[in-house]
């Protein structure tokens, strides 16, 4: 791997998303740069105040470390800002008891010498001590809400050794909902647990971003996380962060730094419009215009849900085939092609709407359809996953 | 088994040191070695160092050196002239100070090895949750760290009960004063009193096997840990 530090390459994706919210009052803005001599971080971000935001990158990229210092574990030199509030600046210092936030470790962190319920009254019982800038009654989880929200209501009454692996961090995670926190951080909380209990897991986490109105910064190197909890994705690599915007803005940009290879791909978020009982198929509607079919699923009517599709699942054509086994077709405008991660094979970027889809093909196909900027063609999608 | 009024005096008197000396050395040692767990300085091998020295000196070496800065020409022997507590040598106080520290790696070094075990996460856990030091100490690292505490603190009072150079070389042999259990033991030998030797060193063989016992028991696993 190239260990050289990259400037931020990405100037258009970083000038487009510079502000995640205009009004910028309740953001969180970190400015901070940390040198261990083997390793340096360096961070200039603005992350929104709402919605999941993830720090994604390899091992070693220094997205923990960032948590660290965002939660005052690390002390890094710069500024930290929730906010009104300042956490960290050249003459100031608030120690992590005292900023309004809640952190999940990665792996099981329960104190071992108090029960499941020990854990959540240790954490509640602490959670008048810090205010934070916005304190809203509103906003406060209640014991009962919580438990049975996270589905721990069998086991208060256990030590955290009679836990299984996914029943710990489903209370580490009340836990920290129960400090009454005003921020979440979540350090790759999945990454200790096998592929069942993720799944097991997963749809809490979701279920938490939906319900609750608290801002959320989760550190994953996995594609799959991202793509079911982000909402802004930050891309880090060797301690610099190297794009972040939009989720949907970050992914179909063919510049993405992180490669993804098999799995680039777009995410859409659109409505829940109709379902077809007689196929079993329901029918996402992104950009108000754009019907998407696929595979039924148990969410009701008009909810928001969220699809990915690869890039290897889109291809292009010059015409409408009306005699393929594909169901869905739309009519796009190619913006631009770029390469992909090999020789022979190209990404290319069309837009339907105000969506932009990812396909990628060999370069020979670019080359006989006459692909170009600005031309109009047709896209199919063989699959497309609800996530 | 008969003990004489001196016996039970010497008994008594070596209870109440050693109980003294774990108090104070529980105090003294839980700073030291969480300063020896955390600190980056490079002092830290040095104190390592000095604090594990009595555990290869020996207590003649130790309670002469002791004896010497105690004394009159002392640098603690002036202190506590000018505060107006005369000289410790051959005083329960003098013993006291001298059982600290020739005590004191069995104490700190129990403990260091449980904080260090514990790492640092269980205080990273608590901060998080909003709970400040003072809170973190003493309701989650104190909790985890009990085992190493409570052996620190039998290492510490069968460590005192079982001293006899440093006392000889401090202490004298005054009864009611310093006169522990292991210079009675002495006393008698040099009186030939056989019988009275016997009675007291039974009752030291049967006491160090109740604690050898209780601390094996006490590491006996209460449950896996999760801190890694």
């Amino acid at each position: 791997m190239d260990l050289t530090l990259k400037p931020v390459m990405n100037s258009r994706l970083l000038s487009q998303t510079e502000s995640p919210q205009p009004d910028g009052s309740a953001d969180i803005r970190l400015d901070i740069q940390l040198d261990r001599g083997d390793f340096c971080l360096a961070a200039n971000l603005c992350l929104p105040a709402t919605g999941v935001s993830v720090l994604f990158g390899h091992s070693g990229s220094g997205k923990t470390t960032l948590l660290r210092c965002l939660a005052g574990l690390e002390r890094a030199s710069g500024n930290v800002n929730f906010g009104q509030q300042c956490w960290q600046s050249e003459r100031h210092w608030l120690a992590t008891h005292k900023r309004p936030l809640a952190y999940v470790f990665q792996e099981a962190s329960l104190f071992d010498h108090l029960s499941a319920r020990g854990n959540l009254d240790f954490a509640a019982s602490r959670a008048h001590k810090r205010k934070g800038p916005q304190a809203d009654p509103a906003q406060h989880h209640n014991f009962d809400d919580v438990v049975e929200m996270l589905g721990i209501g069998h086991t208060l009454e256990r030590y955290p050794q009679q836990l299984s692996g996914g029943e710990r961090q489903r209370v580490a995670i009340a836990r920290a909902l129960l400090s009454q926190p005003q921020l979440l951080l979540m350090d790759e909380p999945l990454a200790a647990l096998d592929e069942q209990r993720k799944q097991e897991i997963l749809p809490y986490l979701e279920r938490m971003k939906t319900s609750l109105k608290l801002p959320i910064v989760y550190v994953t190197h996995s594609i799959q996380e991202v793509t079911r909890l982000a909402d802004y994705l930050v891309a880090m690599e060797a301690g610099q962060v190297v794009a972040h915007g939009g989720l949907a803005d970050t992914l179909s940009d063919p510049a993405f730094p992180i490669k993804l290879g098999e799995e680039a791909g777009v995410v859409l978020e659109g409505v829940l419009q109709q379902r077809d009982s007689q196929w079993q198929l329901a029918c996402l509607r992104f950009d108000e215009q754009f019907d998407l079919w696929l595979r039924d699923c148990e969410r009701p009517l008009n909810s928001a849900i969220r699809a990915r599709i690869l890039a290897r699942d889109v291809s292009l054509s010059n015409s409408r085939h009306h005699d393929s086994s594909i169901q869905n077709a739309w009519p796009v405008t190619v913006e631009s092609i770029h390469d992909s991660d090999h020789p022979a094979l190209a990404l290319v970027r069309v837009r339907a709407g105000s969506t932009a889809l990812l396909a990628r093909m060999t370069r020979k196909s670019v080359a006989e359809l006459q692909l170009a900027s600005g031309k109009s063609v047709w896209a199919q999608v063989k699959s497309a996953a609800l996530v | 088994m008969d003990l004489s009024a001196a016996d039970i005096n010497a008994i008594t008197l070596t209870l109440k040191l050693a109980t003294l000396v774990t108090l104070v050395l529980l105090v003294i040692s839980t700073p030291i070695a969480l300063w020896l767990v955390h600190s980056q300085s490079r002092w830290r091998p040095v104190v390592n160092a000095v604090v594990a020295l009595p555990l290869v000196l020996p207590p003649s070496v130790l309670g002469f050196y002791l004896l010497i800065s105690m004394g009159p020409n002392g640098l603690i022997g002036q202190t506590t002239m000018a505060l107006g507590l005369g000289t410790l040598p051959f005083t329960f106080a003098g013993l006291v100070v001298a059982s600290v520290l020739y005590s004191l790696p069995f104490v700190v070094q129990p403990i260091q090895n449980t904080l260090a075990s514990l790492g640092q996460r269980p205080a990273e856990v608590a901060a998080t949750l909003g709970a400040g030091p003072v809170d973190t100490f003493f309701r989650v690292t104190l909790p985890l760290a009990k085992p190493g505490f409570l052996t620190a603190a039998v290492l510490g009072f069968a460590h005192t009960v079982g001293e006899f150079g440093v006392v000889l070389m401090i202490g004298g042999n005054i009864p009611d004063e310093t006169r522990v259990i292991s210079l009675q033991i002495y006393d008698h030998v040099e009186a030939l009193q056989y019988d009275q030797a016997h009675s007291l060193s039974l009752l030291m063989v049967g006491f160090a096997f109740v604690v050898l016992l209780a601390l094996y028991g006490l590491r006996q696993p209460a449950g896996g840990r999760s801190w890694t």
